[in-house]
């Protein structure tokens, strides 16, 4: 499917953008769904994860969504009684959910992970993270993004 | 072709115990699989899909990369030393080939 505008709607588009930036008022991102819940489902097992001990550390408006620096991190011991196995991490609005698994053990020490990732638009990203006893814990963090990074 | 990876331990030598800051640059073009080329034809994914480290031949933190991870993939994470050994660091492309950085840790 091709989009395409003719004159008159690409001004209208213009200037209904501009009057929202003045007024501060920002159009909802219109997200197109990914299969982000399917990879949760997938992961989790259907079992229910619980909001928190993750930390996003990711920025606020990422004006190039290339390479947007991201570190996540799990609050746990880690010791061989209570860690964490691993941590998903993915995005709701890329044309595919998945960014990446990281896999921990009580050897790693810490469960903390920093990489480069690639947004295509403004969107949530999604940590779910997986504990030694089957529980999971999940965050999510919404980075405005300026330039999409996923070509085309 | 082969593509040397930048790798770098926080300290060389540490106590037993101590947290290991790791921190690894490569250059890969980490071709989603998304964009197209200017006939309109889909370039082919090539990402690098896996990445493993091990202290001395065990595993301590290991990775599985998907298309949204930007090109030329830095990755930072930390892990607890327990003995002296090799630190190996591999890549692995979607067509099987490896990519592999060793650095040396002393741990007293």
């Amino acid at each position: 499917m091709k989009l395409s505008f003719d004159r008159r709607q690409v001004l209208t588009i213009g200037v209904g953008a501009a009057v929202a930036a003045a007024f501060g008022v920002l159009p909802a991102p219109a997200y197109a769904a990914n299969d982000s819940e399917d990879v949760i489902k997938k992961f989790t097992g259907d079992k229910k994860a619980t909001e928190g001990r993750i930390k996003f550390d990711l920025p606020e408006i990422a004006e190039n969504g290339n390479t947007v620096p991201m570190t996540v991190s799990v609050e746990s011991p880690m010791t061989e009684q209570s860690y964490v196995t691993d941590v998903l991490v993915l995005t709701d609005g890329n044309p595919r959910a998945g960014v990446a698994t990281f896999h921990f053990s009580p050897a790693s020490g810490v469960a903390e992970a920093n990489t480069r990732i690639r947004l295509a638009s403004t969107q949530n990203v999604i940590a779910v993270a997986k504990m030694n006893d089957g529980s999971f814990f999940t965050a999510k963090k919404l980075v405005k993004v300026t330039i999409g990074g996923c070509g085309g | 072709m082969s593509v040397k990876p930048r790798i770098k331990l926080d300290k060389k030598e540490a106590k037993k115990g101590d947290l290991i800051e790791v921190k690894a640059l490569v250059s890969h073009v980490m071709e989603s699989g998304q964009r197209k080329d200017s006939a309109g034809k889909t370039i082919p994914r090539k990402i690098l899909n896996k990445f493993i480290c091990t202290v001395n031949g065990k595993e301590v933190f290991s990775a599985d990369f998907e298309p949204a991870i930007s090109a030329n993939p830095y990755i930072q994470f930390k892990f607890k030393a327990q003995e002296s050994g090799p630190v190996v660091l591999t890549w692995i492309d979607d067509d099987g080939s490896k990519i592999v950085g060793e650095e040396k840790i002393t741990v007293s």
